[in-house]
Formats: C-alpha cells, structure tokens, sequence
C-alpha cells in the first residue's frame, strides 16, 4: 500500500512541527539561563530542576497532586452512583446519557464564569443566604482551594461517568440474582459484586479526571483568584508576567513527567483499542 | 435503594445543569446585580453592539472553520492510514497531544513560534493560532475516523480493486462515501474543541488576534458583567443546536 505513506504525512508533519518540536525546544531551553530581556540565553545549567525541590514550588506541586487527587475521588462519589442509575434505568438511558455529555459540549470557560458567577461576593449564593436571614455579611466563597475544587469536579465529572457507565452496563444482571440468592444483601452485592467488576471503568475514569486536573490552570486561575495555586499557574506565570522561560520549561517538563508515566502505567491497556 | 439512587442521580444532575441555567437566566434580567428585577434584552442588545466582542467573535468563527477543515482532512487520511496498518510511533504522538496539559503545549508553542521568527519574517496572529488548533484537533478527528471504520467491511475494497479501481479509486470511491457521517461528527467535535479553547489560544494570540474565550475571560478577570452571561447563553444554546444535530447524524448512521 504505497497510499498510504502520503495519507499518514500530513498528520506526521503536523505533529513533528507542532507537537515534537516545541516539545523538544522546552527540554532545550530547561537547560538554558534565563535571557536579560525575557527568552534564554547560554550558559547550560541543571539549575532549573534543582530549583524544583525549593519547598515553595514543592509545595504547589504537592498540592496539584493532592487537589487533582481530591476532585478525582469526588467525581467517583457523585459519578458512580450516577452511572448505575443510566445503566439500571430501563427508560430513556439515551436522554439520561445526553444530559452527562452536554454540559462536556459547552464552553469549559463559560463553566468555569458560571460558578464565579454564582459564588463571588455579590452572587446568587450569597443574595440567597442573606435573604434567607442565615447570614449577614457576604461569605467569602470564590477564590480559595474549595472553589477551585469544585469547579474541577464541576468541569470533569462527565469523564469520570462515561467510562463507569459503559463497564456497569456491561454487567450481566444474572450476577446480582446470583448474589441475592446466595444471601447477599444489595450493599453487599454492591460491594463484593458491582464495584470490583467495575474496577476497569473506575481506573479509567479517574486516570481521565485526574490528567486534565492535575495540569488544569483555567480553574485554579479563574477561581483561586490570581494565586499561584497550582502547577498550571506556575508555567502560565514563568512564560508571562515572571519572565523566566527557563524555570518554566523545567516546570513544564516535571508536569510532563507525572502525567506521561500515570498514562503509561495506568492508561495504555485500555487505550489501546481507540486509535 | 432505587429510589435512594434516584434521588442521588436528580441531586448530580442538578449539580451539572443548574449553574448554566441560572447563568443564563440572569441574562435576561434588567439589574446589573444579582438581584431580579425584570426581564429586558439589554444585556443581549449590550453584548451585540460590542465592536472587540463582535470582531473576537468573528475571529473564533474564522478559526474554527479554517482549523476544522484542515484537522478534518489529515484526521481522516490519517485514521485512513491507521486502518491499513497501524502506526506505533504516529499513534502515541496522538496520544501525547491528549494527554498533554493544555498549559504545557500552549507554552511550547509559544517557544517554537517565538524561535521561528528568528528566520521567518511572521509574528503571531490568526494562522499561528489555526496552526496550533489544528494539531491538538487531529486526534479527535482520528479516534472518531477510526472508530467509524472498525465498522466498515475492508474486502468491499478488494471487492474495488479486484474489477480494476485503483488504492485511490477504491479509497475515494468505496471508503470514503461509507464515512460521511462519521467525518461530519468529527467536523463538529473539531469545531468545538478549536472554539471553546481558551488557554493555547492565549498563548499564541497576537495582539489583533483576540478570540471570543479571550473575551470571556479577560471580562471576567475584571468582574461582574450581565453581558458574559448574555453571550454564554448564546454560545450554549448554539452549540447544543450543533450537538442534537450532531447526534442526529449519529443517528442516521445505524
């Protein structure tokens, strides 16, 4: 098939060009020091990585780590039940499944301003409480760790239900019978029975919500209001405003590192069949 | 349990819808502030007389269709490509560009662009932001190409070539009327994906390349403005108009 060399090429050129290349030119320039005017400049140095271990950019990592771990195991509690209910529903599972993928179709900014919206001093939910008489001056709601929290399980839900809700509805009914019949109550039935045979739907799902989470800087910047709050934030601010290209493509390439390896520990079996 | 499960599933839901709704609802109230005070179109009449959010919403719309149309030809040539044999090296590229944090390719590629200048006499602008959009495209394009041609029958090609079409003849001819509606689907995730992208856009927008997210955000980044939610409801309501269309060409292919 002599074809299909020239069908694979512009898909070849496109990602060596703008995917390899500028990937590569950030491992270059981890090395280099940082320019006087912004960019880079000679001589090499292993100082932007040794930077790394300074405890304040530890501490943002850690806590990329742990907020992207945080809104992964929410999206499990809300998702799960959630996609037993579309598997066991025996009506309009094709209307329930829309409703999960919709909110993926609109614009992840408009997402993103309608908890600013709802959440910031003067919003729904402060007018709300204070109508109510619950509380008297405005709660300080937006811009925190909490916000930002929420707003990554709000945005990355419907990946943690679509993978859990096509191993769940896979599973044989006969099974739960069986469960019943051998003196299993339902929360044991779903316990010993349902979540362990879901356990290939639940890695996928949470590799699915924590990759995107863990490098997300929409979230934390819209909601944690301009503090370098998590990893995503402290390449943006390196490349922008701190001007320190250097220290951002070491940044980057650590980033790079914990998301390539959970991909290729976690990922890859399952992957395998979508290509 | 059921009804327990019910109740949990209508809770989630809520959770994923009613932020929107209420969004949008206050598009339609007359007070800048969150209190109601009456239906009006101002906000609607404000967020169209706008000339940044009318030209940054002209530059989305230019955008998305020139990136569409180019990740939807290589995306197919190349799903194309992988149905006749697979690629390891080009798949895992695809891969990368999935699993790459938005952030990270954005600022790669503003390193590459910026390296370029220093022999190509270009600046950023509308083409570095279609150039950037049509590589984290394509592998959407692919997965969805792809998935499309597992369906298909591969001796209906042999079928061709046998009574004397040639690889092209049977590609243009037998393969590619088979996938309409899968390139149409895939058209529309591209155009999506290459609209609603905020952060690589960011990074290599030039100064008159500003994009509809651009304005979102730069909007919101100054506080409260009724006009964002006007034209998020807009922006919702078009692109579930996009997606029910798009499922119903989903639909047409069974």
């Amino acid at each position: 098939m002599k074809l299909r060399f020239w069908f694979l090429l512009p898909a070849r050129i496109w990602l060596t060009m703008l995917l390899a290349v500028p990937l590569g030119i950030i491992c270059v320039y981890s090395l280099l020091t940082r320019g006087a005017y912004g960019g880079v400049s000679l001589p090499w140095t292993a100082e932007n990585f040794t930077r790394l271990a300074d405890p304040l950019y530890g501490a943002i990592l850690l806590r990329s780590l742990w907020m992207a771990a945080a809104a992964t195991a929410l999206c499990l509690l809300m998702g799960f039940p959630l996609a037993l209910f579309i598997a066991r529903a025996r009506k309009w599972r094709g209307l329930y499944l829309f409703l999960v993928i919709l909110p993926f179709w609109t614009s992840f900014l408009v997402r993103t301003y309608a908890w600013m919206f709802l959440l910031r001093d003067t919003g729904l939910v402060n007018a709300a409480l204070q109508a109510a008489g619950i509380i008297r001056e405005p709660l300080t709601l937006l811009y925190n760790n909490g916000a930002v929290l929420l707003g990554l399980v709000y945005g990355y839900l419907p990946f943690m239900v679509l993978p859990l809700y096509s191993t769940l509805e896979r599973q044989d009914p006969a099974l739960l019978e069986a469960a019943a019949d051998l003196g299993a109550k339902p929360l044991a039935a779903l316990f010993r029975v349902v979540i362990p045979l879901a356990a290939p739907g639940i890695r996928a799902g949470s590799i699915l919500v924590f990759i995107p989470c863990v490098g997300a800087f929409l979230t934390p910047d819209l909601l944690g209001g301009g503090k370098t709050v998590m990893i995503g934030n402290l390449v943006q601010n390196q490349f922008t405003t701190a001007r320190d290209w250097p220290f951002g493509s070491s940044v980057s390439l650590a980033l790079m590192t914990v998301v390539v390896a959970l991909v290729v520990l976690f990922l890859r079996r399952d992957a395998e069949e979508a290509l | 349990m059921k009804p327990g499960l019910s109740l949990y599933a209508a809770a989630v839901y809520a959770f994923l819808h009613l932020p929107l709704l209420i969004l949008a609802a206050f598009s339609f109230n007359s007070s800048r502030f969150t209190v109601w005070e009456g239906f009006s179109l101002r906000w609607y009449r404000a967020a169209l007389s706008d000339p940044n959010l009318a030209e940054a919403a002209w530059n989305s719309v230019v955008i998305a269709i020139v990136s569409t149309i180019l990740s939807t030809m290589v995306g197919t040539l190349c799903a194309y490509g992988f149905w006749k044999r697979r690629d390891r090296v080009l798949s895992n590229a695809l891969y990368l560009s999935l699993v790459t944090p938005e952030i990270v390719m954005g600022v790669s590629l503003l390193a590459f662009f910026q390296w370029t200048f220093r022999f190509l006499h270009w600046r950023l602008g509308l083409h570095t932001v279609i150039l950037a959009h049509v590589a984290f495209s394509i592998a959407y394009v692919v997965i969805v190409i792809a998935a499309r041609l597992r369906t298909l029958d591969g001796s209906l090609e042999e079928a061709a070539m046998d009574l004397g079409a040639t690889e092209w003849g049977a590609f243009r001819l037998v393969t590619l009327p088979a996938l309409g509606p899968g390139i149409a689907s895939a058209a529309m995730l591209a155009l999506t994906v290459s609209f609603d992208d905020y952060v690589i856009t960011s990074m290599v927008a030039g100064v008159d390349s500003e994009t509809l997210p651009m304005w979102i955000y730069a909007t919101a980044r100054r506080g409260a403005n009724p006009t964002i939610n006007a034209i998020s409801a807009l922006i919702v309501v078009f692109f579930g108009a996009l997606i029910l269309l798009s499922e119903r060409l989903r639909g047409s292919q069974k």
